[in-house]
């Protein structure tokens, strides 16, 4: 991949700022307790719950880049899995058929979304389907709950939650969030294979770059919709497993989709790598700065540090990371 | 015409109108022979493109419609068919401006032509072999992102991708734009070769007159949504008026205002 210099240099200043920052404070205020083994405990925990952010991120990149719809439902998508999800597994169905299962269901909402929405409003303005794709999201809300009920669900996956520990004991990590970054990644790696090297994967990629082109070619936009709004939904089911193991399913999982935004900015709405990467940066950063600069400002910084960081990315590189590059030929 | 073999493609008499009240196309006829390179062309804005939209059905993602007229190939009546379908019957688009796909690499662009076939990965490599044969200088762009190719190899690449849905008929909105005269040269060399060694059928949109008539068997010219002159390329390139207007030699020198509007008068007689 082809990576600009003056996103290494962003990245890599965000990085030193948010080691050296902690250390100062550590350093001069009596508040903060600062060792490195503790830092990096902080920050690798950040990272980890990082890659939950990065996969709903991914999830509105996917459908951004194919389709050009802000699809504000990913959140209900996460939403909606997860209640699929630990429903069936309730019903005491197994649960790889459970996942099956959920996977089907999701693939039936991107039929669904592609006749019932996409199709009838195609060349409507951005504006309109992204007013379109609310309405998907009160839809998917109102429907998992009255399907599945509301109630708060433990979610059991079978992951091991003890801390485990590393160098003497110094630092401690939580297995199920390593497990679950393990989970993240392997599913990335086949998306990446999938676009690479499939059949479809070029389509869709043709799709994101010029659609009017893939029409000429012949390549249907419409089944290339539902394909992507399928791998979406695939996606926000694993994302709904893994947060809905963590915190249980419950409908706050619907307002994780408000921390993808503050990492969409972060890392371009059209990349792939920059909803990873903005993700893992985002979870990261609020976790260090909530551990090493709260105290001085009473805590609280986990709300707020996300958004701030995107305010800062709108003002000085709106772009984002990643952001489209326009080629330009010499 | 009455000694050419059956048209592969007739647009009867059609109508185009955009967002439902711009009337583009104001009752176009044409017909492509089989075997042939067809020249369409007229000036920016004539309705070239927009021609050329309605017989790939790719006017309707633009809010365009067909509102009047009939379009046959093969003798099948073509205007409600979605694009894929008609790429699937052998009719392909190499869109004005190229249209290459920029973050995908050369190779990539070329096998996304190949998306409605069927046929195994042997017969597709094959026929990248093929493509490259006709286009060499693609072979040594292979891996590079389309997007930092010239604009020579742009065109390249969207005709390459074209013949990979093996069609019958390719719609060639103008090939030559921004390109230099060698280029362009090079370009309607292989647009001959193609139609004589695969037996591809063109039709061609170009403002380049000149090198469309050369190529040509037949042309029709259009001017403000309708065909106001049409005949075999040889007898069009010797019209005084085609040579005035569009070939940009005069024959008896600058002619007076007078004279031009006395053109308009007859053009219109002719429509
Ligand atoms: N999508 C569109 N919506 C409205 N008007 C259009 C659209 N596309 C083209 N036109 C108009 O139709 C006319 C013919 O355009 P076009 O077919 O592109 O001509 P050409 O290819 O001969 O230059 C022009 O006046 C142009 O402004
Ligand atoms: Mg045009």
């Amino acid at each position: 991949m082809h990576v600009e210099r003056s996103v290494l240099t962003t990245i890599g200043a965000m990085l030193v700022l948010m080691t050296a920052l902690p250390w100062f404070v550590g350093q001069v205020s009596e508040d903060v307790f600062f060792e490195w083994p503790f830092f990096l405990e902080v920050a690798i925990g950040g990272l980890l719950s990082g890659v939950m952010y990065s996969l709903v991120a991914l999830g509105f990149v996917l459908i951004f880049k194919a389709s050009g719809v802000f699809n504000f439902a990913q959140g209900a998508m996460v939403l909606f899995a997860a209640l699929s999800f630990v429903g069936l597994k309730d019903l005491g169905v197994p649960l790889w058929l459970c996942f099956i299962l959920t996977a089907g269901i999701m693939t039936l909402v991107a039929m669904t979304i592609e006749r019932l929405v996409l199709r009838p409003l195609v060349n409507q303005e951005p504006i309109i389907l992204f007013m379109v794709t609310i309405g998907i999201a009160y839809v998917l809300d109102g429907l998992g709950q009255m399907i599945w009920g509301s109630e708060v669900r433990m979610l059991d996956i079978g992951l091991p939650q003890d801390p485990s520990f590393f160098f003497d004991g110094k630092i401690l990590i939580n297995q199920f969030d390593m497990f679950a970054a393990l989970i993240a990644g392997a599913l990335v790696a086949a998306l990446v294979i999938f676009f690479q090297y499939t059949k479809t994967g070029r389509a869709l990629r043709a799709v994101a770059d010029d659609h009017q082109a893939a029409m000429s070619v012949g390549i249907p936009l419409q089944h290339i919709w539902v394909v992507v709004w399928t791998v979406a939904g695939l996606v926000a089911l694993v994302a709904g497993i893994m947060w809905g193991g963590k915190l249980g399913v419950q409908f706050s999982l619907a307002l994780i989709a408000l921390k993808a935004l503050p990492v969409l900015i972060l890392g371009g709405f059209t990349s792939i790598p920059g909803a990873i990467i903005g993700g893992l940066i985002v979870g990261a950063g609020e976790k260090v700065s909530e551990v090493f600069l709260g105290p001085l400002v009473g805590g609280g910084i986990e709300d707020w540090f996300a958004y701030m960081l995107a305010l800062v990315f709108l003002v000085f590189r709106p772009q984002g990371l990643f952001g489209e590059k326009i080629i330009e030929r010499v | 015409m009455t000694d050419k073999p059956s048209p592969l493609l007739t647009v009867e008499n059609i109508e185009v109108i955009y967002n439902h009240v711009i009337l583009v196309l104001k009752g176009v006829s044409l017909q492509v022979p089989e075997g042939g390179i067809t020249a369409l062309l007229g000036g920016n804005g004539a309705g070239k493109t927009t021609t050329l939209k309605a017989i790939s059905n790719l006017l309707r993602a633009e809010r365009g419609d067909v509102t009047k007229g009939a379009i046959h190939y093969q003798g099948q009546r073509v205007d409600s068919m979605s694009p894929a379908d008609l790429v699937k019957k052998g009719v392909v688009q190499v869109m004005e401006g190229r249209h290459c796909f920029e973050h995908l690499t050369v190779e990539e662009n070329l096998l996304t032509g190949a998306y409605t076939r069927k046929a195994g990965r042997r017969a597709i490599n094959d026929d990248l072999e093929r493509v490259y044969n006709y286009f060499p200088r693609l072979r040594e762009r292979r891996k590079s992102q389309a997007g930092y190719t010239s604009g020579g190899e742009q065109q390249m690449v969207a005709m390459g991708r074209a013949m990979m849905a093996r069609p019958k008929m390719i719609l060639l909105d103008e090939p030559s734009m921004g390109l230099a005269p060698q280029l362009v040269e090079e370009i309607f060399e292989i647009v001959k070769t193609l139609n004589e060694k695969e037996g591809v059928s063109f039709l061609l949109a170009e403002q380049n007159t000149n090198v469309a008539l050369k190529y040509a068997k037949y042309g029709y010219i259009l001017e403000n949504g309708r065909i106001v002159m049409d005949g075999d390329a040889k007898e069009l390139s010797e019209n005084s008026d085609v040579r005035e207007f569009y070939l940009g030699v005069s024959d008896k020198g600058r002619k007076s205002f007078r004279d031009v509007k006395h053109y308009r008068r007859r053009k219109r007689w002719l429509a």
